[in-house]
Formats: structure tokens, sequence, C-alpha cells
């Protein structure tokens, strides 16, 4: 266990540092000078040289990379141009926002997806099956932001059960998590339905296993075995789905947020893009590649605990 | 066949039709506004309503097909010619440097969903549909490289490899005259999935803006302006979601029917 984790956290390190590199380039390298890009043409000089020497950008590139990434390990991101405030402060401000989001976007398609599952695979042919199925085939199909929008015409709109957009802050955290339910449920939905199928599909492979029928031999019960044997086995899969669908959801958000107002980070995004401000571009995309290698790894290292096999063939 | 299949392939029919009909004749001008006519319910002379600048809807979604059809296409040229070369080349020399350097390479590129790519390549040089192709196209590249990778490994345990190897064929030889045909459906099966995907992405980044640009017609920028119309007209904003939906579908039947139909074995497991 000790050799695997170690070789993951290599692995980790150079994958942290080789998207750092990537993003350093595309946003720094490939536009010449990043500080006329972000200005434009019509830029005066003094502004120029005032932004040239905010970005350090007379140091040489290696140095310019590296102040950039010892700041972040430092949690200095830089500052943003047009907001004249810490790239960290704005991240931090809406991490509460985009955070919570996809997380509870992952606690709805799995409470959506497992019983979905379970019960397609417990009653594999039947009606629910075929039900559960072809819902899981549209859930699929179905643009998220689409869905979206028809959530807020039935709901908002028609029922006034929820506000179409905005968020009023967690200070009141009833209010708060309501303004995200919306959101949450057209994030999970397409989720949902890919992870309704691969835990069906999983727990199928599972009851033909021969410690199934084992278990029926000693004399459980259909439901006694698929409860007790199946599902747990049929879980591990589901983890490693489970993992690579946070970082979906974080990226999601993005559009998401979009939809309904939400000032998270894909606002900010955005808003940087929109007023060309790469400092907090190139800060915000690090950190949600940095987020998607750790969540990776995290699924990794669970993985590896859950099922040993994977520990002895590394 | 299975009905999955057939209603797959109709579905996908149907829109490629509309696209290339497009080419050649749309029922009326989007290029022009006809604002009198505007958010105009679906009737006999538009059959699918207006839009806020009294466009068309069915004329704006043929050529929105068209679009979303060319991007996704592309995107997954673009996936299939770097990855499957890359997947083969893995295979052939598993377990060298090299192998271990494009598998890590493959992982890294997978940490950036399509939309980081997107919004990486529009930061700095602008929105544009060509840009939408080489995001989703890069984010494909890995999806085919390993794919190809893990189904030409266990084919290079084969017979008919050893004896291929017998008569003195290079590695790179076996893998295009052998390995390749025999995982050329499952690229086919994958390659499909992948598009409905691109779809999807498609009108994902057109959607926020960083697909297509105005007036190229797009069915996420379509969605794009209708969101703010959506409680007087809702026709405007339920036409091109459908487009995107049933067509999405409509590729991913026919990629789950051409796998049963390409490999049995599994036909029984997956109904």
């Amino acid at each position: 266990m000790i050799r695997y984790t170690v070789a993951r956290l290599t692995s980790l390190i150079i994958s942290l540092i080789v998207a750092s590199l990537v993003i350093f380039s595309v946003i720094e390298v490939i536009p010449g000078d990043p500080a006329s890009f972000m200005l434009g043409i019509n830029a005066r000089e003094d502004t120029l040289a005032a932004l040239r020497s905010e970005m350090g950008l007379d140091k040489p590139l290696a140095i310019r990379y590296f102040d950039w990434v010892i700041g972040m390990l430092q949690g200095d991101f830089g500052n943003s141009w047009t907001y004249k405030t810490p790239v960290f402060e704005l991240v931090a401000d809406r991490i509460w926002v985009s955070l919570p989001l996809a997380i509870y976007a992952l606690i709805l398609s799995t409470l959506i997806a497992f019983p979905a599952g379970i019960l397609a695979a417990s009653r594999r042919g039947g009606v629910s099956d075929v039900t559960i199925m072809g819902a899981t085939q549209m859930g699929v199909a179905i643009p998220n932001f689409w869905f979206a929008m028809i959530m807020v015409l039935i709901f908002a709109i028609n029922l006034r059960w929820f506000s179409a957009g905005g968020f009023p802050g967690w200070s009141d955290p009833i209010q708060g998590l309501k303004s995200l339910t919306l959101p949450a449920i057209s994030l999970a939905l397409p989720q949902a339905a890919i992870l309704a199928r691969i835990m069906r599909s999983s727990l199928l492979d599972m009851l033909s296993e021969d410690f199934i029928r084992t278990a029926r031999a000693k004399g459980l019960s259909r439901r006694q075995a698929l409860w007790r044997h199946a599902v747990r086995n049929a879980l591990i899969p589901v983890i490693t789905i489970i993992g690579l669908q946070f970082s979906f959801l974080l990226a999601g958000g993005i559009i998401i947020e979009q939809i309904f107002f939400l000032p998270g980070l894909g606002r900010l995004i955005f808003q940087a893009i929109s007023a060309r401000d790469l400092i907090v571009v190139e800060s915000v995309v690090m950190l949600l590649v940095f987020t998607v290698i750790i969540v990776n790894f995290a699924v990794d290292i669970t993985y590896a605990i859950v099922d040993p096999r994977l520990r002895r063939k590394s | 066949m299975s009905r999955g299949l057939i209603i797959g392939a109709f579905l996908t029919l149907i829109f490629a039709s509309l696209a290339c009909v497009s080419l050649l004749w749309i029922p009326y001008d989007i290029e022009t506004f006809q604002i009198p006519n505007k958010l105009k319910r679906p009737n006999w002379d538009n059959w699918l309503g207006t839009d806020h600048f009294g466009r068309d809807i069915l004329s704006m979604v043929m050529m929105g097909a068209r679009t979303s059809i060319a991007v996704a296409l592309l995107a997954v040229g673009i996936g299939m010619v770097i990855g499957v070369p890359l997947g083969l080349f893995s295979a052939a020399r598993r377990g060298s440097f090299l192998d271990e350097f494009i598998m890590r390479g493959n992982d890294l590129i997978f940490a950036f969903p399509s939309l980081v790519i997107a919004i990486l390549i529009t930061a700095v040089f602008g929105a544009s549909a060509v840009n939408a192709i080489v995001a989703i196209g890069i984010f494909n590249i890995p999806v085919f490289a390993r794919l190809t990778r893990a189904a030409a490994l266990p084919l290079w345990e084969r017979d008919f490899v050893l004896s291929a190897r017998v008569c003195g064929k290079s590695e790179m030889r076996i893998s295009v005259e052998h390995i390749f045909p025999n995982i050329m459906n499952l690229m086919i099966v994958q390659g499909t999935i992948q598009f409905s995907l691109g779809i999807l992405a498609e009108a994902s980044l057109s959607y926020i803006g960083l697909g297509a640009q105005p007036p190229t017609a797009s069915w996420g920028r379509m969605l794009a302006d209708a969101q703010t119309l959506v409680s007087i007209a809702p026709h405007v904003a339920l036409v091109p979601g459908f487009a995107i939906l049933l067509m999405v579908l409509g590729l991913n039947l026919m990629g789950d029917g051409l796998r049963d139909l390409f490999d049995p074995r599994i036909k029984k497991d997956r109904a």
C-alpha cells in the first residue's frame, strides 16, 4: 500500500507541475505580451507599464513561472486587474457558492441513482427496469442548461416555489440552500442517469458471480444476497465514477451558475474572460484543474483501500 | 437489428438530412430581421414559430443542425486521428517508457474538462466555432487513445499476431494491418458516443458564448437568446432544446445498438 501511495503521489505531483506549465504557457506565453493583450490596442503607455510591472513581465519567463507557483503555494494568486483586489479573495467569496452547489448536486445524484440502479438490476427485464433505463437514456441526452430553463419555467415562473435565480447568501442557510436547489437538480440529473446505469450494470455483473450463488445455496433469499453481498461489491466501480463526477459537477456548475445568476466561480471566470483579466482566468483555471487532479488521486487511493487486488497489480 | 438501433439511426438521419438540406435551401432567410413578425407561435407559415427577431425557427434549427454536426464531427475526427495512432503505438510498445509517457499525458488531458480547455483557448484567442472544435477535439484524444490501447493489448497475445511476427512484419505494420481492423468496430461505437457528447458540448459552449458566434446559427446560442423569453414564448426555448435532446438520444441509441450488433456476446447484459 505504501509503495502504491508513493507512486500515485509522485504522479500527482508531476501532473500538477505539468498542468501548471500548460496553463502558464497558454495564458502568459501564447498572447506574446499579456499586458497589451489585456488592455487592448488603445491602452495608454503608462497604464501598460503599470500592468507590466504588476504582472512582472520585465522578468524572464522562468522566474515569472516560479513566482506564480510559489505565490499560489503561499495562497497569493496575484491581483485581479479589473477588480483591483487579490484573486484569492475573489475566489474565496465565490467558492462558497460553487463548492456547496457541486456537493449538493453530488448528493442528489447519488440519492437518485442508487435506488434507481438497484431497483433496475433487481427487477431485470421487468417494467421498472425498462422504465428506469428509458428514463436514464433521456437523462443522458438532455442538455442540463436546457433542463434548468424548463425547471425555472415550471417551478419558479408558474408555481413560484423557488426563485428564478440569484443567491441570498448563507446568513439564512435554509434560503441559501433553497436557492441552490433548482441549480443542483439540473446539474445532478444527467450525472444521476449515468450513475444509475453504472450501478445497474455493475450490480448485474455481481449477481452472476459465484459468491452470490454460494450465498443463495447457503439459504439466503434473493433480496438478502443482493443487499448483503452484491451491492457492497458493486459499489467499487461506482466510487470511481462518483469521484470523476465531482470534477464534472464543479466544471459543469460554471454553466448552471450562468442560468441562475449565481455569484460563483463560473460568473467570475466569464466576467474575467470578457474583461480580458487573464490573471483571474489563469488562477481560477489552475484551481479547477488542481481540484480535478486531487479528487482523482483521492479516488485512486480509496479504490486501492477498498480493492486490495489493485495494490498488488501496481 | 434492435429497435433502439433503428430508432436511433432514424433520428440521426433526420437531423443529418436537415443539415444537408440547409446547405441548399432553408424555408426563410435568417440573416434579416422581421421584427413585426416576432415571437409567432407555430403556424402554417412558420411551422415552429418565429424568434424575437422574427426569424423562422425551423430555418434556424436547420442551420443549427449544420453547426452542431460539423463541430461534433470534426471534434471526433481530431480525437480519432490523434488518439487512435497514439493508442496503437502505446500498445505496440507496451511497458516501454514511451507507452508510460503517452498514457500519463492522457491522464493529464483528462484533468482538463472540455469546458476548461474551451475557457483557456477563448481567453486568449476569443470565441469561435473553430475554438470549440479544438477544445472538444483535445478532450476526445485521451478517450480514443485509452480505448485503443485497452482494446489492442489483448490482441497482441493472439496467435494471428504471432504468425504475423513470424512473417517478419514490424510492430507498426502489425498495428496497422492486423490490430486496427480488429478494433475498428469498437472505434465506430465510441465515435458515435463521442459524437453525441460533442453535440452536447457544442451546445453548452455556444450557450455560454464560447462557441459559434452570431450570425452563425447554433442550438446553444438559440437557447441563450430564448432564456429571457421563456415565460412569454416558451416555444422559442423548447424547440432548440428538443432538437439537441433528440439528436443526442438518437446517437446514443445508435451507439448502443451498434455495440450489440458488432458484439452479440454482450447483448444480453446490456439489453
